[in-house]
């Protein structure tokens, strides 16, 4: 479904974020990119939708070749793909409504988004998704009257709402509470095998990854040092991956808490 | 544990002070000898004509004296025409200026606009910086004759270096990461311009708009000194015939409307936050 073909991202100040990535994910996979601050894991993601500009290399979504597309072509491919951000990335100072719909703009032309006159069946959408979430009742409100995971959750809808193929998740957990985290770690995976999207999620925190991923890859200095299955992570590798440290807190098995609040 | 040799036990009982800003004392002493002297010597070259000054005091004691008996009664209608004059300038000038001013602004933030366009949109800006109102207004007198129109194409130019240039800096220090998100959804540019750029900088926007309509109405009372309308021009020929109490009238009135544009945008932009 997405497939990196030696993707190489190299900065103008001469850092080589990526080093030749070569990566293959197919349909419905949901895969968590761990390493360590600077990896390039962020680099990565943000190629894939060419948010930053890949110096080398391809990236081929469903076939098609994302790289060398036109700005227009490569808006229509954007479509396909929904980004969920660290710190939310909402636009504070528009409705929550507002948010979640301009994952439609992509779809809608310029006057009809320039006056909110957005098709019934987007608002239609949009409701469904927040009601999905638990924030339907905050439609009206604006984003920056939110709290943080209710914010993360309407950063979901607006991914959502695009009809993606692929979720770009980059650090959705990090400015959150571990409960809440674990929330919207299991809300984003729940949608993916709901709707069989592909995602890529970068994480730094290892457990939570193991809790809820079929796929884990391991980056450091802009390389790929591991790719298996969750249980694959010994400390072995995660010395390959982070260097020398004290693994065996990290990765002792989490219990998997059942007090799902609804909020 | 830190790498560089530093022994903390040399350093215990003695004071600590901040490093001064200029690290050599020689250069340090230079600079602020030559700052003073120089300034000693600048003031030294201002001539002072004491006798003239000691004449001149009569005439300022009764300009002051105008303003315990402002004169609004005698010279009304000339008062009248020059303030809605005034006013009908202001709004105009800010109006038309501020519509040229966003697209410049858009244009002169680096990152919205490409190379090319923000370098022609910040020369525009530059242009209208350099060039004083007043220098302008004399120029379009010359060009348009005297009246309100060349007072309200200054006015007009002015904002339009004023609004974009300071819009242009809210624009490039705005939040990249709410814009990336929009332009991530597959947006184009001008829907992200709509949802991405213009909710962040909506409130500077509103709020610069009202400080510079302040600012062109103070202008339009300087701009008619030079023949380009407005109440300017009343309080001109009220000072040529050393109608002091009528120009005490007009200047009571500017300070009154001013204050009052105070006031309104200080509530307007609270409001916006």
């Amino acid at each position: 479904m997405l497939r990196l073909e030696k993707l190489v991202k190299t900065y103008k100040t001469g850092d080589q974020a990526l080093k030749a990535v070569t990566l293959e994910i197919p349909e419905g996979q949901v895969l968590a990119l761990i390493g360590p601050s600077g990896a390039g894991k962020s680099t990565l993601i943000r190629c894939i939708n060419r948010l930053v500009e890949p110096s080398s290399g391809n990236v081929f979504l469903a076939g098609k070749e994302l790289t060398g597309l036109s700005a227009g072509a490569l808006r229509k491919e954007r479509r396909r793909m929904g980004m969920i951000f660290q710190e939310y990335a909402l636009v504070e100072r528009l409705t929550v409504m507002e948010n979640v719909l301009s994952g439609r703009l992509g779809y809608v032309g310029f006057w009809r988004s320039f006056l909110r006159k957005f098709p019934q069946t987007d608002v239609d959408e949009a409701f469904r998704l927040l009601d999905r979430v638990g924030l339907a009742h905050m439609a009206d409100k604006r984003a920056d009257e939110l709290s943080g995971g209710q914010r993360q959750r309407v950063g979901i809808c607006r991914a959502l709402i695009q009809n993606p193929a692929l979720l770009l998740v980059d650090e959705p957990t990090a400015s959150l509470d571990p409960k809440t985290s674990r929330q919207i770690m299991r809300l984003v995976c729940e949608l993916c095998k709901e709707r069989g999207l592909a995602a890529i999620i970068n994480i730094h925190d290892v457990a939570l990854a193991q809790m809820f991923v079929q796929r884990v890859i391991g980056l450091r200095l802009g390389a790929v040092e591991f790719d298996g299955p969750p249980e694959g992570l010994t400390p072995e590798a995660l010395t390959t991956i982070y260097g020398e440290e004290d693994w065996e807190a990290t990765i002792e098995k989490v219990d998997e808490d059942e007090t799902e609040a609804a909020q | 544990m830190s790498d560089i040799a530093f022994d903390v036990h040399m350093r215990h009982g003695k004071p600590w002070k901040k490093p001064p800003l200029i690290q050599r004392p020689w250069l340090r002493w230079v600079l602020i000898l030559a700052f003073f002297s120089y300034l000693i010597a600048a003031y030294m070259t201002i001539e002072v004509n004491w006798a003239r000054v000691y004449f001149g005091l009569e005439r300022g004691k009764q300009f002051v004296l105008a303003f315990t008996a402002p004169d609004f009664t005698s010279r009304s209608s000339d008062i009248w025409d020059g303030m809605i004059e005034s006013i009908i300038m202001t709004v105009a000038s800010s109006v038309v200026g501020i519509a040229i001013s966003i697209p410049i602004a858009l244009g002169a933030a680096r990152n919205v606009a490409p190379l090319p366009v923000y370098l022609i949109c910040r020369s525009i800006i530059a242009i209208s910086r350099a060039l004083q109102e007043i220098i302008v207004a004399i120029l379009l007198v010359a060009i348009f004759g005297f009246g309100p129109l060349a007072g309200f194409l200054t006015l007009s130019f002015a904002t339009i270096g004023f609004l974009s240039k300071l819009l242009a800096e809210d624009i490039e220090s705005m939040d990249k990461v709410q814009a990336e998100a929009i332009k991530a959804t597959g947006a184009r540019w001008t829907q992200w311009i709509n949802y991405g750029v213009q909710p962040q900088v909506m409130p500077r926007l509103i709020g610069l708009s009202i400080y510079r309509l302040d600012i062109n109405f103070r202008e339009s009372a300087i701009l008619g000194l030079v023949g380009a309308g407005g109440i300017g021009a009343t309080l001109n020929t009220a000072f040529d015939r050393y109608e002091y109490d009528t120009a005490a009238a007009i200047l009571v009135l500017i300070i009154v409307i001013v204050m009052a544009l105070e006031y309104l945008s200080g509530v307007i932009r609270a409001r916006v936050q």
